[in-house]
């Protein structure tokens, strides 16, 4: 054996087995986690990660993306010159030359060019960190880490360089046959061939360099957040099939404890979660809560799970509870409570991650273990849990006045077999004054297309949503369970609801309490009814103006509805609304979810003048809304702003607006 | 030392009607809960509690579905709850009312010295706001009403200094031990129950005490101990409005008209 290769070897094994013993210990610790199911539907799965991480769907979203789309697909083919290069540097016979020549030759241009493009990729990425500065690359305590991404990106460009520096020496020496296919390192090549003396140097030297730069890379690897080139993609494989709109049940049963109080009560895939983040910062850029100055950061509480994890490694492998606790004062390791209340629910953030990371889920699971196990929540939200429990409503207001919108309109009640849709009015619907002219303005479109529906009046009781997302779990439960039994009683299958959240609640949570319910919004029937002719709108209703639409969070991203809210106003007005910068998917909240309706918003911008600021900028008449928490966050948002002329309408009431102006 | 919350069952009032024949509140499907100044109540047996080590007995008089009431003073850490319930105490105004409780404490008092009685100001059905002086007069106990503020609690002392939230003014007053309050909403603001606290009320007892624990003369008690009787409920009657002048019309008018009709009533001079 050569001391070079004997050298080279010992080097290979030992890092490797660092490489090993690093990852085992970080792997080992998230099975500290929760059990959860995640690897059923493989297909699926399979599917999900080709898209994600293969595709790097969400990556390229952004236009910067394309550099990391670049950088992802030549590191693994890359992973093949590498591959070829460590066991050539054990057994220097191995070589890929053992190929077919013109299998071998593509492959040797393929890794030429890739390097290439590599190399400028990693130029543009200093760039972007040293002159651009996006400033959601930049948090708190994770800006600290900043020199981690730089010592990454130097050793890619320094493996790139290596990789030219030994083959261009190669070359020169005449020692490569296949150098036509390597047109890049030639070029390098061409440049050494008048120094012949010191060819020998640049190729060994530059050999070394490779060498010592990707046992170094896969040594520090394990112990960054460049962890994510090995958890990425098994995490878009484990990824949640159904979005996450709604929190997993709890079981209640003496001596429980509840959500997750210390990291070890995530479960594993929330562990896995925080070390595939590659604190990107695009959840951060998302967030209404990060982006109007508030304590809330996504980034950050993912980043806080792994920090408290390996801080506690050592009590935790030894059976004990960590000693960083995971929720309390400020700190590296450690989420605030006021950033945990900070959250609107929407899920802007797991729409905007790359690898399919689950921030508000865990967000819910300790306020799950704040309201639950300590009884510490924010004063404000003291009556609104006294009056679901009381009352079944947020406002506390007495049931007896839940049909009083009806008044002079023919509404029936519910019967199973003479009915065949629930209109479920939810709390808003039936209580809040401006709300409940949008349930008179739905009754009226469902009489003139003559659905066949009717209501629970005194005995609707609220939903529960605001409960469950702000980890009122117990008291959620109680409520879901009583409202089960209601439906199934009253023979209820096909559900109307005006509400997004009601919406939501009935669609996919009340699921997990085994009743499966035909849900729609009255957006969605609406489109419906258009579609079939039952109610017909000519477009030509103009008394509103420039409509602006505004996609309530659990209606648009948690739901799926974007088409039919938007359709129908065509159908009323003739044209398409106009839409905001952020919209869709990438709509930005109100500010009124995961119970935010019923606190107080004390630090920052207010959400809802961020929202409202930015249909502003397109100078509408009317902001059309399809939930009533957006109704009472933009309209008052549109009074704070000083542009009271601007109306705020549901989408029903222009339906409503259009019908009358068609008759007329 | 031992505190004893008297706390009620109310119907939500908020949900009450009266029926319009009978003059009778219809208390069907009407839910119950627990009378909201009692809240407080037990919130500061349980503030003593945490700075004292006392022990708090929640007390109730009425009928056995009022085990709900006591339960959930359970949940929220009460050491004891005791039901006063029996067909001879039903019917009671206020004086027969304090006289079961009266009793009830009395009794509590022979196991542990009773320091601090706590009563809610009044409660929202009845808003007599006389059972908790009336306890304090037959167990003649010093009374320090509506408190919104305790200053000070000295045990070994035995005295308490409080505020009492009166018109337009505060009271800052002195009292020794044993003593009777009744607290106000500003008081404090009470805890909510953890999942834990709520499991364990669930199967803690509730001690149910009749009249043969008390041992009271039944002249005395319920109906028949009652001189206040009920002869009339109803709801006042207000005067429904009506429309005057044409506001989408002659707006300019209707303004006048408004400006004329308030000047009228004294409500608006010039």
């Amino acid at each position: 054996m050569m001391p070079q290769t004997a050298l080279f070897t010992t080097l290979l094994v030992a890092s490797l087995a660092f490489f090993c013993w690093s990852v085992y210990r970080r792997f080992s610790l998230v099975c500290f986690g929760q059990p959860e199911e995640r690897l059923d539907h493989p297909g699926r799965r399979l599917q999900e990660m080709l898209l994600y991480a293969f595709g790097q769907l969400r990556v390229v979203k952004k236009p910067f993306g394309l550099n990391h789309f670049v950088i992802f697909w030549s590191f693994l083919i890359l992973a093949i010159a590498n591959g070829e290069f460590l066991l050539n540097g054990v057994f220097p016979s191995a070589s890929l030359a053992v190929l077919p020549q013109g299998l071998h030759h593509a492959l040797l241009l393929l890794f030429d060019l890739v390097s290439l493009l590599t190399l400028i990729a990693i130029a543009l990425s200093f760039g972007r960190r040293l002159i651009v500065k996006p400033p959601y690359l930049d948090s708190l305590y994770v800006k600290g880490r900043s020199p981690e991404a730089f010592v990454i990106l130097s050793f890619i460009a320094l493996l790139m360089l290596a990789y030219f520096g030994m083959h261009g020496a190669q070359i020169a020496q005449g020692k490569e046959a296949a150098s036509a296919a390597m047109p890049v390192s030639s070029f390098v090549g061409s440049f050494l061939s008048p120094y012949p003396g010191l060819l020998g140097t640049v190729e060994v030297v530059s050999w070394w360099l490779h060498a010592l730069v990707l046992l170094a890379f896969i040594c520090f690897l394990p112990h960054s957040k460049h962890m994510h080139i090995l958890t990425a993609i098994p995490n878009c494989y484990l990824g949640s099939l159904d979005w996450p709109a709604t929190q997993p049940r709890e079981k209640f049963e003496k001596g429980a404890e509840y959500g997750a109080g210390s990291v070890e009560r995530f479960t594993w895939k929330d562990l896995f979660d925080s070390f595939s983040c590659t604190e990107c910062g695009r959840c951060q850029a998302a967030c209404p809560a990060a982006s109007t100055g508030k304590a809330l950061n996504p980034r950050q509480i993912v980043h806080a799970i792994k920090t408290n994890l390996l801080e506690n490694s050592l009590a935790l492998r030894e059976g004990r509870k960590g000693t960083l606790p995971l929720i309390g004062n400020e700190g590296e390791g450690t989420n605030t409570e006021e950033a945990i209340w900070d959250c609107t629910t929407c899920g802007a953030c797991m729409e905007a991650c790359p690898v399919l990371i689950e921030q508000m889920p865990k967000i819910v699971k300790m306020r799950r273990h704040l309201v639950q196990d300590e009884s510490r929540f924010p004063e404000e939200l003291l009556n609104l849990f006294e009056n679901m429990e009381q009352r079944s409503n947020p406002w506390g207001i007495a049931p007896s006045e839940r049909s009083k919108w009806v008044s002079t309109l023919e509404v029936k009640p519910f019967v199973a077999g003479e009915t065949e849709y629930l209109l479920y009015v939810g709390c808003a619907g039936s209580f809040d004054s401006r709300a409940k002219q949008v349930t008179v303005a739905l009754a009226s479109v469902l009489n003139a297309a003559g659905v066949s529906y009717g209501i629970l009046g005194k005995e609707e009781k609220c939903c529960g949503d605001s409960l469950r997302r702000l980890g009122n779990e117990y008291v959620f439960e109680k409520m879901a369970l009583e409202n089960v039994e209601l439906f199934r009683e009253k023979g209820v299958t096909k559900v109307i609801t005006l509400c997004p959240h009601c919406l939501t609640t009935l669609k996919n949570d009340y699921r997990q309490y085994g009743l499966e319910l035909e849900v729609l919004h009255q957006s969605q029937l609406i489109a419906e009814l258009l579609a079939s002719g039952r109610i017909k709108l000519d477009g030509s209703e103009k008394s509103l103006g420039k409509i602006t639409y505004h996609d309530p969070c659990y209606l648009g991203r948690h739901n799926g509805v974007f088409d039919a809210p938007r359709g129908v106003i065509q159908a009323a007005t003739g044209s398409a609304p106009q839409e905001m910068e952020r919209n869709g998917r990438n709509s930005f909240c109100c500010g009124a979810g995961g119970g935010r309706m019923w606190m107080e918003e004390f630090t920052g911008e207010r959400v809802n003048h961020a929202r409202v600021a930015e249909a502003l900028e397109g100078s509408p008449d009317t902001i059309c809304v399809a939930c009533p928490y957006c109704m009472t966050m933009i309209e008052d948002g549109l009074k704070d702003k000083g542009a009271g002329q601007v109306r705020v309408k549901d989408v029903v009431e222009v339906v409503a607006e259009g019908l009358l102006h068609r008759k007329a | 030392m031992l505190v004893v919350v008297c706390v009620k069952q109310v119907p939500d009032t908020t949900q009450v009607q009266i029926d319009p024949v009978t003059n009778t509140l219809i208390r069907e499907g009407v839910p119950f809960i627990v009378n909201p100044y009692d809240t407080h109540a037990v919130e500061e047996g349980l503030r003593f509690k945490d700075r004292f080590g006392f022990n708090v007995v929640a007390i109730s008089m009425g009928p056995p579905n009022a085990e709900a009431t006591l339960r959930k003073a359970l949940a929220l850490g009460v050491d004891r709850a005791v039901l006063l319930s029996d067909r001879v105490f039903g019917g009671a105004d206020t004086l027969a009312t304090s006289k079961v409780l009266a009793a009830a404490i009395e009794k509590l008092g022979e196991e542990e010295e009773v320091g601090v009685v706590i009563c809610g100001k009044q409660t929202i059905d009845g808003d007599t706001a006389q059972v908790g002086p009336g306890i304090a007069t037959r167990l003649k106990l010093a009374q320090l009403t509506l408190v919104d503020r305790v200053d000070e609690l000295e045990p070994a002392a035995k005295k308490i200094k409080v505020s009492r939230k009166l018109e337009g003014r505060h009271e800052h007053v002195e009292a020794p031990l044993p003593v009777l309050l009744t607290v106000v909403r500003e008081l404090n603001r009470p805890r909510y129950p953890t999942v834990a606290m709520r499991l364990d009320s669930a199967d803690a007892k509730v001690e149910l005490w009749d009249n043969s624990v008390l041992g009271l003369d039944v002249n005395t008690i319920g109906l028949k101990g009652s001189p206040t009787w009920v002869s009339r409920i109803f709801s006042p009657e207000r005067a429904k409005g009506e429309m005057l002048g044409d506001g989408a019309r002659d707006p300019d008018g209707a303004a006048q008209l408004l400006i004329d009709k308030m000047m009228e009533k004294d409500l608006l001079a010039l």
